[in-house]
């Protein structure tokens, strides 16, 4: 700090800076911070059951007893308690979240560790979490790598043609993922472009995207590092223009290869960014769902986020609880992800004070 | 990196022109295709026979008797009704923009000014909620939103979205503030400004070129959102990308599926031509708070 005036010492005063703050913490609080709590409360009730009732039938033949939905009175019961009915944490452990007891089951039922892994890994949540978790996993590393050599090769070219170069760059990253995965679908669909050739050239007429789960999580993950390598590239590109020259120049001199100059001058200068992309980049992937619904992939590929959707868009009734137990879930994951950047920065803050 | 001592072989030069052709081609190639796909009929664009057809346009041919037909915008924006929903679009990005920028300079600049310790706790928080998946707040907003029946209307929804989008906002916008010297507003108020007066008169006139940038990034979320406007409006109200959503779900319909495909072609169009004119900005913003690390 240049000037050591009172002013600078600390510029603005609290009451001040309330009252800028004010619009966006409240905007925020609302509709971030709100929605979260009601997500808690929510995962903590289920919808409730139908209302039976026992209808008594008579006909000359005797008479039966049959049990059948009392429509009005499950309406009189949702209408009184929309939230639904108290769950605690049994929605956590049903079998579509975390499967306790289905878990118990297999570990006592199975013989081998394999047909453990095998039956768990089909129950909907660790399905979907073991998706999101390999994609995170093969998109994250490769959009680094892609985007750190786009912007290396790139910056070799001159400097007159490399506008239109960086904007056909960007293309993938700038269109919403449910766009950019259809226009890859479209192509290579059995009946587009690159399907229809892989199809002849394999001379598999049967050989489509839908009829493979591996093809299935192949294809969306190519689509994952197409669509995130333009961020990663433009951030790269960017800080590689803040490489300083001099060292450059004298590892030149020295005789340093062009790979080693990169390793030992440029990496360790862009470092810091290199953690920042590959923090954005996990969010974004974790998050990963758009491309399912492109892909039309719901059958083989499920992520934790397209479970959350699709039970809000249950055609019967929402599943405003089942929704809410993996969202909080979910965001349980989100902090174990963030969670070394967060002790970081604030040891960084601790020892900057 | 534009070394004079740094000779490149000639083999290096024609391996990385090489690279950068094939990266182009597979970034671009795409959206090519789509765009002149958009113009045939479904039987040559998604060809069960051959290929081919899409590009010698056999069945356009036989179908409309030209080789390029523009039926699958004409129905997609008439009987398909995609006006209503780039018009609805054009709403709420123009209020989204708009609402977020106010909201964003005023935080943004009170966080770049105080030394307070919780302007560093405010920016982590919104970086936690920056990580939130836009699924899990909407799982918490329906419920609500359906009690207090403003489910479904676009005002709602342009406030979820501004509200969303506050993190980065403020992300972006803290650090082009960090950039103006705080000299500059340090005379103001010795001067007898106002906080609000120097913010309005001496802050925001050099700060155009952030302002542009948060504001394109606000655009695209709102843009190209499709999380938050599937689920939080009704179907009378939807923006363009659930709009494209629902024609693939009822591509039963022989023509249905085209106009998904002149559809996605309409909405990217718009998107492309604002990027290739606020280039610059663009990549200014991505970089900002990387570059300083």
């Amino acid at each position: 700090m240049g000037i050591n005036s009172p002013l600078t010492q600390n510029l603005m005063p609290n009451k001040t800076f309330f009252w800028f703050f004010l619009p966006t913490g409240l905007a925020m609080i609302l509709f971030i911070g709100l929605p979260i709590i009601s997500t808690g409360i929510q995962s903590f009730y289920a919808q409730h059951d139908q209302v039976v009732k026992e209808v008594k039938k008579c006909d000359p033949f005797g008479c039966t007893v049959s049990i059948v939905v009392d429509n009005e009175e499950t309406t009189k019961l949702r209408e009184a308690k929309p939230l639904g009915k108290f769950n605690g944490f049994g929605t956590y452990v049903d079998r579509n979240h975390l499967a306790i007891d289905e878990i118990k089951k297999f570990w006592n039922e199975t013989e081998s560790f394999g047909g453990f892994v095998d039956q768990v890994t089909n129950l909907p949540f660790y399905k979907a979490l073991i998706f999101t978790l390999t994609y995170c996993l093969f998109v994250t590393p490769n959009v680094l790598l892609l985007g750190f050599i786009i912007a290396l090769s790139l910056n070799a070219v001159a400097r007159k043609i490399r506008g239109p170069l960086i904007f056909g760059t960007i293309l993938p990253m700038i269109v919403t993922p449910l766009v950019g995965s259809l226009v890859l679908f479209w192509m290579i669909d059995s009946q587009g472009i690159i399907g229809a050739n892989i199809q002849n050239l394999m001379n598999d007429p049967y050989l489509s995207l839908k009829s493979s789960k591996t093809l299935t999580w192949i294809t969306i993950i190519i689509y994952g590092i197409w669509h995130h390598s333009p961020f990663a590239f433009v951030v790269f590109y960017a800080a590689l223009q803040t490489v300083p020259q001099e060292p450059v120049e004298a590892a030149i001199i020295d005789g340093a290869s062009r790979f080693q100059r990169i390793k030992h001058i440029v990496l360790p200068h862009i470092y810091p960014v290199v953690t920042f992309v590959a923090l954005i980049s996990l969010m974004d992937n974790f998050r990963v769902f758009e491309p399912i619904i492109g892909f039309s992939a719901e059958g083989s590929a499920q992520s934790l986020s397209w479970l959350i959707y699709d039970n809000l868009v249950n055609e019967e009734v929402i599943l405003f609880g089942s929704a809410a137990a993996t969202s909080m879930m979910t965001i349980v994951g989100i902090a174990i992800l963030l969670a070394p950047v967060l002790i970081r920065t604030w040891k960084e803050f601790k020892t900057a004070r | 990196m534009d070394y004079g001592l740094d000779r490149k072989s000639t083999s290096l030069k024609t391996f990385n022109t090489i690279f950068i052709i094939v990266w182009l081609l597979i970034a671009c190639f795409p959206f090519i295709w789509t765009f002149w796909g958009s113009f045939k009929v479904r039987a040559d664009f998604f060809s069960r026979s051959d290929w081919w057809y899409a590009i010698s346009a056999f069945n356009t041919l036989i179908e409309t008797g030209g080789k390029f037909t523009t039926d699958a915008y004409t129905q997609a924006w008439t009987e398909g009704e995609f006006w209503k929903a780039s018009k609805n679009t054009i709403i709420v990005t123009v209020f989204v923009v708009s609402i977020s920028l106010f909201l964003g300079t005023l935080g943004a600049y009170a966080l770049s000014r105080s030394t307070e310790r919780y302007a560093f706790w405010i920016l982590i928080a919104a970086l936690i909620f920056r990580a939130m998946p836009h699924i899990t707040l909407v799982s918490g907003y329906l419920f609500p939103f359906f009690q207090l029946q403003i489910w479904g209307i676009l005002p709602t929804t342009i406030v979820v979205l501004v509200a969303i989008n506050q993190p980065f906002t403020l992300w972006l916008l803290y650090s082009f503030f960090k950039t103006v010297p705080k000299e500059l507003d340090e005379s103001a108020l010795i001067d007898g400004c106002s906080y609000f007066q120097a913010f309005r008169h001496i802050i925001m006139p050099v700060m155009w070129p952030g302002v542009i940038t948060a504001g394109l990034f606000s655009l695209m979320l709102a843009y190209n959102d499709f999380t938050v406007t599937a689920l939080l409006l009704n179907q009378e109200n939807h923006t363009m990308v659930p709009k494209i959503q629902s024609y693939l779900g009822t591509n039963q319909h022989e023509g249905n599926l085209m106009w998904a495909v002149s559809a996605v072609v309409s909405a990217t169009a718009p998107l492309f031509m604002l990027v290739m004119f606020f280039q610059r900005q663009v990549i200014s913003g991505l970089t900002a708070g990387a570059v300083k690390g």
